[in-house]
């Protein structure tokens, strides 16, 4: 065995054991990368798989908001008053966090990845006072807990978006 | 299948249609049905087989009443009791709705009305919006893409009605109905998210005087459109060829 072989099985040996803190944290992609706080109640499921939500929830907004305020389509599926119905949920001190408080769901992601977002900018950060009860109380998503399987393949619903 | 329709098919549509017609009529005796919910299931886009307008009856519009405007004040969070708006001056505030009174200088005779977007159906906003912001929904309610929309005010200057604002302050808190944002314009959207929902436009819902009549002027039974037939109403600025959507009586 030559040297070079040698130092390049050090290499792949002491990679292997780099990447082991990452496989066995199934937090995020990247250990260490902060979780979007809980939603309201962790027993509904999101509008779409959790993965794929991660993933595209960008697209079905950018699809949605045109869909709604130039054609007047008004489903609540992928609607951004729903989205925060829903995910942003009172600080221990009962107050519900704005956006740019890490508390805040989307915040605590995008200040992560310095991904700047207008959404704020003219949307309500917070929950709509008249639905606070009633998100808490039942399920936005009718009762379903979205798995990948439930739903059409990505590359269907992702082509729609485009 | 033959995509023509067949004379048998026609034959039995008209004779539902009057079965309807009856039927509607009769539902009970000394009540008439004013208007049939025209709600629309969410998933489905507004189609220009309406034309949305609001006809405003100038002599029930009582004078130093507000209702209209203060209806659309809660229902959008704009005016003198938004939180946020504290630094930029009255004459730079949002003003979706205002009432204007006109005074005859020969008569005295004083009259006043509210006078918001009127949602033409040649919208000079539209012509002149350099990023497609502004627009017009098939049902003809004029709107402002807030998304696209980078604030030069160039429809503000166009519009012969000045029925559009911009919003000069960091806003919080907005209703979750009405996002509104600083460096962009906005107007009266007829109450889009109301009207979406068959419900009608807040100023409409408030007005105590009922001098407002909100419908579908394209359809020929609805109230809107049967006042305009037998008693007319006028459009303002009607010298601009425009067609607005909003019609003012006893001008």
């Amino acid at each position: 065995m030559t040297f070079g072989q040698l130092s390049r099985q050090c290499l792949m040996v002491a990679g292997l054991f780099l990447a082991l803190p990452a496989i066995a944290d199934d937090t995020g992609p990247l250990a260490g990368v902060p979780k979007p706080r809980a939603k309201a109640n962790p027993e509904f499921g999101c509008v779409r798989p959790e993965e794929d939500m991660r993933k595209h929830h960008m697209q079905y907004l950018l699809h949605h908001r045109d869909e709604t305020l130039r054609q007047g389509i008004r489903t609540k599926q992928f609607s951004l008053a729903e989205c925060v119905n829903c995910h942003i949920t009172p600080k221990p001190d009962g107050q519900y966090a704005r956006f740019g408080e890490k508390e805040h769901f989307c915040s605590s992601c995008h200040t992560y990845a310095a991904v700047h977002i207008d959404c704020f900018e003219c949307h309500r950060d917070t929950p709509d006072p008249e639905k606070i009860q009633e998100s808490a109380m039942h399920n936005p998503h009718a009762g379903l807990k979205l798995t990948r399987k439930d739903v059409a393949p990505l590359s269907a619903t992702v082509g729609e978006a485009r | 299948m033959d995509k023509k329709t067949n004379p048998t098919d026609q034959a039995r549509r008209r004779f539902f249609g009057q079965v309807a017609a009856v039927a509607s009529l009769t539902v009970a005796p000394g009540i008439i049905l004013q208007q049939v919910a025209h709600a629309r299931a969410p998933e489905l886009p507004a189609s220009d087989r309406q034309r949305w307008g609001i006809l405003i009856n100038t002599n029930k519009c009582a004078e130093g009443c507000d209702a209209c405007v203060t209806a659309c004040q809660d229902e959008f969070g704009w005016g003198p009791d938004s939180p946020n708006e504290k630094h930029s001056a009255p004459n730079q505030k949002a003003q979706w709705i205002r009432k204007v009174k006109l005074t005859d200088k020969q008569t005295g005779h004083v009259q006043t009305l509210p006078l918001m977007c009127q949602h033409c159906e040649h919208p000079p906003c539209v012509d002149v919006c350099p990023t497609g912001a502004s627009m017009k929904r098939a049902d003809g309610i004029v709107l402002v893409d807030k998304h696209i929309c980078i604030g030069c005010r160039y429809c503000m200057m166009a519009c012969p009605y000045k029925a559009r604002s911009f919003v000069h302050e960091e806003l919080h808190d907005q209703k979750v109905n009405a996002p509104r944002g600083k460096g962009t314009v906005e107007a009266c959207t007829l109450c889009v998210q109301r009207v979406d929902a068959g419900r009608q436009p807040a100023c409409v819902e408030a007005c105590p005087e009922q001098a407002m009549i909100f419908g579908d002027l394209k359809d020929p039974e609805s109230a809107i459109s049967r006042e305009l037939r037998e008693r007319g109403g006028e459009q303002i600025r009607a010298d601009l060829g425009l067609n607005t959507g909003i019609r003012y009586q006893g001008l």
